[in-house]
């Protein structure tokens, strides 16, 4: 049941515990329709969790959940067939090919036989694989995976659409096609729920973004007002030959300034005023810190993630990408 | 409707992807084949000892044929996350388990009659109580199946299921009164065989091929049909609690 006008998702006090940890911890949250909303967090903030519960996956321990303003927080399960749902694996059946693939998800929403073929050939032309329509899913490269389990996702035209890093792990076209292709879905009138770990991807597709950090909502905002936080600031980013050394003997020397190591050789160096780099790079060298090249960046979500998360982004990303790669994962 | 279509797909896939591989149909083919060349080399006899051993292999052929696939499907579908998918399609969870575990039933209801056809050909069949036989194949076959999916459902490993399977098939197989009578068993393990599925389908099978049941076939009906639902039930129960925690 849809009621106009009502958000299309809403939680109040959303809560999971797991025996004594609290993975998501009391949030609250209202996605409005045709809104694609970023979910964004380090990993273990409980963005899976979150998603589990309003998919239906996982129970939870209080707070309650609505769908275009009906309460389903007793029985998700009712709320299925609204929603779409992508997980962070490309989880589709490795022995079927693409078209069957397709045809099979149809089904699982009760799609007659001639409108699921109608629609598995639609979907495959538009995510460009219908080429490839007839061979097995174990042989599409991370890519093809990807874009078919979103085209799985989609083929019963949910309204919800639930997406859960949808480009982790694959190459940079292939990301590019999907960010287009989710684009295109939102001016569609799909509401997007996404949980992404790179920030670009969420500053090109969000209308709205909210920060989960040890399992709570600690930030909820437009794009434009979250970066507007940081606006105003300057940041310089300097990059070493090898590592870029202690951060805490940084801050001991230059108090004002507020480091950030990016990467083992990459730091970002944030203050309210210009920062006069002479010294800095002095004694940067003065430490056997041999910079290569020091520019001024502008503020960007990346550094309002950084501000509330507390983590570096580049880090979290190679944990993702590398615990995907173990588990086998797309 | 829409959950029936949903229910139809699940089935013909598994069909497809699993059951009618040329390795399981030969399975089906050969376990039976195999079993039955067993007793028949044991007994030593001729053709007319195959009544005898018929409700054996049958019994066994269902046992093996329904676990042996079921619990390493479904735990394989579960570790590559696409039964997630089915968790999240919007059928009920009873229908969608009944999906799950029709192919193995109907995988089941073909290899039990795998020795039926083998033995049309060598013995008098006529006085068989067909109505008796196919009653408790169906219920033997969806019995073991339930069985597996308590095995799938329990373990996370493909590895874990077959071996978990075992401890329930081996101990059925020798305690169930097919290789020896429940009465002459130890007085310890007499209960034992009572509480196992197989010790009712096998009895039912016996006295329908050859008017030999030690038990009242209502009492064997009911009991099967009792370890059906309180496997499906428990089976349920646990995809529940561990899998939409």
């Amino acid at each position: 049941m849809v009621e106009q006008g009502r958000p299309a998702i809403e939680t109040s006090g959303l809560t999971k515990r797991y025996d004594e940890l609290v993975a998501v911890d009391d949030v609250s949250f209202a996605v409005q329709e045709g809104e694609v909303f970023g979910f964004l967090g380090p990993n273990g903030a409980g963005k899976t969790t979150t998603i589990n519960m309003l998919t239906g996956l996982a129970r939870p321990t209080a707070g309650s959940i609505h769908f275009f303003g009906w309460d389903y927080s007793a029985d998700v399960k009712k709320a299925q067939h609204l929603m779409g749902i992508v997980a962070d694996e490309s989880n589709l059946y490795p022995e079927l090919d693409g078209f069957q693939n397709l045809c099979f998800s149809a089904a699982l929403y009760g799609m007659g036989r001639r409108e699921r073929e109608q629609r598995a050939r639609e979907l495959l032309d538009t995510f460009g694989l219908a080429g490839a329509a007839r061979r097995k899913f174990a042989a599409y490269s991370k890519g093809m995976k990807r874009k078919l389990t979103i085209a799985a996702g989609i083929i019963h035209r949910p309204v919800i659409l639930f997406l859960d890093e949808p480009t982790t792990g694959i190459d940079v076209a292939s990301a590019r096609e999907i960010r287009q292709l989710l684009a295109g879905l939102s001016e569609s009138g799909t509401t997007i729920f996404l949980t992404t770990h790179y920030i670009e991807e969420a500053e090109r597709l969000c209308d709205r973004i909210a920060f989960i950090v040890e399992g709570r909502l600690v930030r909820m905002d437009t794009l434009a007002d979250l970066v507007k936080d940081v606006q105003g600031r300057h940041i310089v980013q300097l990059t070493a030959q090898a590592g870029v050394g202690s951060i805490d003997t940084l801050h001991q020397a230059f108090p004002e300034v507020r480091f950030e190591r990016v990467s083992e050789n990459v730091l970002h160096a944030h203050t309210a005023e210009p920062l006069p780099l002479a010294p800095l790079i002095r004694f940067l060298e003065e430490h056997g810190v041999d910079v290569t090249e020091a520019k001024a960046i502008r503020p960007s979500l990346e550094d309002v993630f950084v501000r509330i998360t507390g983590v570096a982004l580049e880090q979290m990303r190679k944990e993702k990408e590398q615990a995907k790669q173990k588990g086998g994962g797309a | 409707m829409k959950s029936w279509i949903a229910f139809w797909n699940i089935l013909a896939k598994d069909m497809r992807t699993y059951y009618l591989k040329p390795p399981n149909l030969s399975w089906g083919i050969i376990f039976p084949l195999a079993w039955t060349l067993m007793f028949f080399i044991k007994s030593g006899t001729g053709f007319g000892e195959v009544r005898t051993i018929l409700p054996g292999v049958m019994a066994l052929a269902i046992l093996f044929g329904t676990t042996s696939l079921l619990a390493v499907t479904v735990t394989f579908e579960k570790r590559g996350r696409s039964f997630e998918r089915l968790l999240l399609a919007p059928i009920p969870l009873e229908l969608l388990m009944l999906a799950k575990t029709s192919g193995a039933i109907l995988f089941g209801l073909a290899n039990a009659f795998v020795p039926v056809l083998l033995a049309a050909f060598l013995v008098d069949l006529g006085s068989v109580v067909w109505w008796q036989l196919v009653t408790a194949v169906v219920l033997i076959a969806v019995s073991s199946t339930f069985l597996g999916l308590f095995i799938a459902v329990s373990v996370s490993e493909v590895f874990e299921a077959q071996t978990f399977s075992n401890f329930f098939r081996f101990p059925m197989v020798f305690l169930c009164g097919l290789f020896f009578p429940i009465e002459r068993l130890p007085a310890l393990l007499r209960p034992v065989s009572y509480v196992l599925p197989l010790t009712y389908g096998a009895d039912l099978l016996a006295g329908a091929v050859n008017q030999a049941a030690r038990l009242p076939a209502l009492l064997s009906f009911t009991a099967l049909a009792g370890f059906c639902i309180a496997l499906f039930l428990i089976s349920l129960r646990i995809v529940r609690r561990k899998w939409i925690s």
